[in-house]
């Protein structure tokens, strides 16, 4: 399979965790341990096998596109850290 | 009725009675909230205590069956865990990101119950995102085993366990994924069943890996897991993974005995790796099913040893990807930040806890451009082997019978690296990538190294895919015959019924 490696600050970037340092040396410790111990699947001759997403039964679910009830916007805003009228708020994205 | 008589009745006892009228609602309610409230200080199953919502649902029920209603589950008290919807109540999935949340709508599994005349007494802990083998990793609280109060009550649905355990509930609703049931199930001397995937709706379930979850019940007998299984299985609109094919009773199925059942013993599981006292327990309980009517044989699962890489790559996987949406936008915890890449960054760091970044973490890794191929999809061709091996050991058994944990409940902070504790879910695991059901019953005690009381193990069983009324009817007959619940005591205050 792939070396026991793992480089955790670009992990962490593509998780959207900061990380202390403190965090970086125990999860890369940690982490390649686990990598190791997976890596025995690599015993496994796979080559000629289907990957499984659906272990039941895999079928495409449609409706009739019909309006439902649903959430009310009240209650789901009610939840938000920050809103402004009928929007969630969020720090500036893009730049002047 | 005193209250110990009160509390420690059945789901099905206390549901024929408030039936019957010859108690109600109500009554069972305040029984249960008075005890719940006196043993909360010791056991901390309860991250939240539901006292006006019990009460209200309480008087609800006692309505209903006033005016000619019969219901399955008539004033039974449950505990739920708290990683599922229950409207105007926080669920918090043991975490800080949740902490406040209150759910804006009800978990079907959970309404469903409630339909059936179920009372809500709390919101049960867990580990954080149902990510555990000990409830050790709850944000919010420490939950003790109501057997041996150094002990963990098992994860990641320990607070339903103890609650049930303890007495706190007849039912509690757990969630597994790995073996979040069955474990703490074994550890608290309760039935901890897993259904086959799909039977049960997991809308209004906080998804951790959403390829495995599946609720399911913890309860003090056999014919109680029937009757909660009745009530929530079945097809549900809102969850597309939700099998819609008829579900066959499970409580109208109970048998006394095993006549006629092949029961297969893995010939990888050797149980002699867990100990001259709990290898001699499982012997033990192999010859029951014998002198109980089966057959037994041997069937070989040559890849289950692999079922452990292969969850440590597809759970993480999934959570990686559910868990984003906790990003301080739209509801839990936000730290505020200079752009939203760092608020993102520093919600996320603060709201989740350790266990919880290591598997993200893994998962991100896994699903990374250039690892994708070597750990993702390979672990997902390794569930095709292990469902395959099933599917021919099946061919020669009705049931599988195997233990259901590595080891008997521990002392706190006795595993201390993340394999160990992960090992303890060596023999839950492959039924779980499978999508079986799959249930621990209690099999007998040993007693731990260093331990004051002895503590209870589970035998798991495991059928093929929709066989929960087999499964169930089984696990009565073995339940019945053996009795080993009933051998310990809780040493709780109140709890000597």
């Amino acid at each position: 399979m792939t070396p026991d490696t793992i480089d955790i600050r670009y992990v962490a970037k593509l998780a959207r965790i900061a990380l202390t340092d403190e965090e970086i040396e125990r999860f890369s410790k940690e982490l390649a341990e686990l990598l190791g111990h997976v890596n025995a699947l690599s015993e496994l001759d796979t080559a000629s096998v289907p990957a499984t997403a659906q272990v039941v039964e895999s079928r495409n679910v449609g409706r009739e596109d019909t309006v439902r009830p649903c959430l009310d916007r009240e209650v789901v805003l009610s939840a938000a850290p920050q809103r402004q009228g009928g929007f969630f708020r969020v720090p500036r994205i893009l730049a002047e | 009725m005193t209250m110990e008589a009160t509390i420690a009745r059945s789901a099905a006892e206390i549901a024929r009675d408030v039936n019957a009228r010859t108690t109600s609602a109500a009554e069972v309610t305040a029984a249960t909230l008075a005890h719940a409230e006196a043993v909360e200080g010791e056991v901390g199953s309860y991250l939240t205590l539901l006292r006006d919502v019990a009460e209200s649902h309480a008087r609800h029920v006692d309505e209903r069956v006033r005016n000619g209603a019969h219901l399955p589950l008539a004033g039974v008290p449950i505990a739920v865990k708290d990683n599922m919807c229950l409207e105007n109540t926080r669920t918090t999935c043991g975490s800080k990101i949740l902490e406040h949340w209150i759910a804006p709508y009800t978990a079907t599994a959970v309404a469903r119950m409630l339909e059936a005349g179920a009372v809500p007494i709390g919101k049960a802990n867990c580990d954080e995102f149902a990510m555990g083998s000990s409830c050790e990793n709850s944000a919010l609280g420490v939950t003790r085993n109501p057997y041996d109060l150094t002990c963990v009550p098992g994860g990641s649905s320990g607070g339903s366990a103890a609650a049930v355990a303890a007495y706190e509930a007849a039912i509690g609703l757990g969630s597994d994924t790995g073996g979040s049931i069955r474990e703490p199930g074994a550890f608290c001397n309760l039935i901890g069943f897993k259904p086959t995937y799909g039977r049960i709706s997991r809308y209004g379930l906080i998804a951790f890996a959403s390829s495995l979850d599946q609720i399911g019940p913890l309860t003090r007998t056999v014919e109680d897991a029937a009757f909660a299984y009745d009530a929530m299985a079945g097809y549900d609109v809102m969850d597309a993974t939700s099998i819609d094919r008829p579900v066959e009773p499970a409580a109208s199925g109970l048998r006394e005995d095993l006549s006629g059942l092949r029961i297969g013993l893995v010939r990888e599981f050797d149980t002699k790796v867990l100990g001259e006292e709990s290898d001699a327990l499982y012997r033990n309980a192999y010859r029951d099913l014998e002198r109980l009517g089966a057959e037994l044989v041997e069937v070989s699962l040559p890849t289950a040893d692999y079922g452990l890489a292969t969850y440590y790559l597809i759970a993480p996987a999934e959570c990686s990807s559910n868990l984003a949406r906790f990003d301080g936008v739209r509801y839990g915890l936000r730290v505020e930040g200079e752009d939203v890449r760092s608020m993102y960054d520093k919600t996320r760091a603060a709201g989740f806890g350790p266990e919880v970044k290591r598997r993200i973490l893994i998962g991100t890794h896994a699903l990374s451009s250039g690892y994708y191929d070597a750990y993702y999809v390979r672990a997902q061709k390794a569930r095709t082997l292990i469902a395959r091996d099933f599917a021919a050991a099946f061919a020669g058994c009705d049931l599988i019978a195997c233990p259901a944990a590595s080891c008997p409940a521990f002392e706190f902070n006795a595993k201390s690296d993340p394999y160990s504790m992960y090992l303890m879910d060596y023999y839950t695991i492959p039924m779980s990538l499978a999508g079986l059901p799959a249930l621990s019953v209690p099999c007998g005690w040993v007693m731990p190294e260093g331990a004051s009381r002895p503590m209870p193990i589970g035998l798991q069983l495991a059928a093929p895919l929709f066989a929960e009324r087999l499964l169930l009817g089984a696990a009565h007959a073995y339940e019945r015959a053996t009795n080993h619940a009933l051998a310990h005591k809780p040493e709780l205050a109140g709890v000597r019924a």
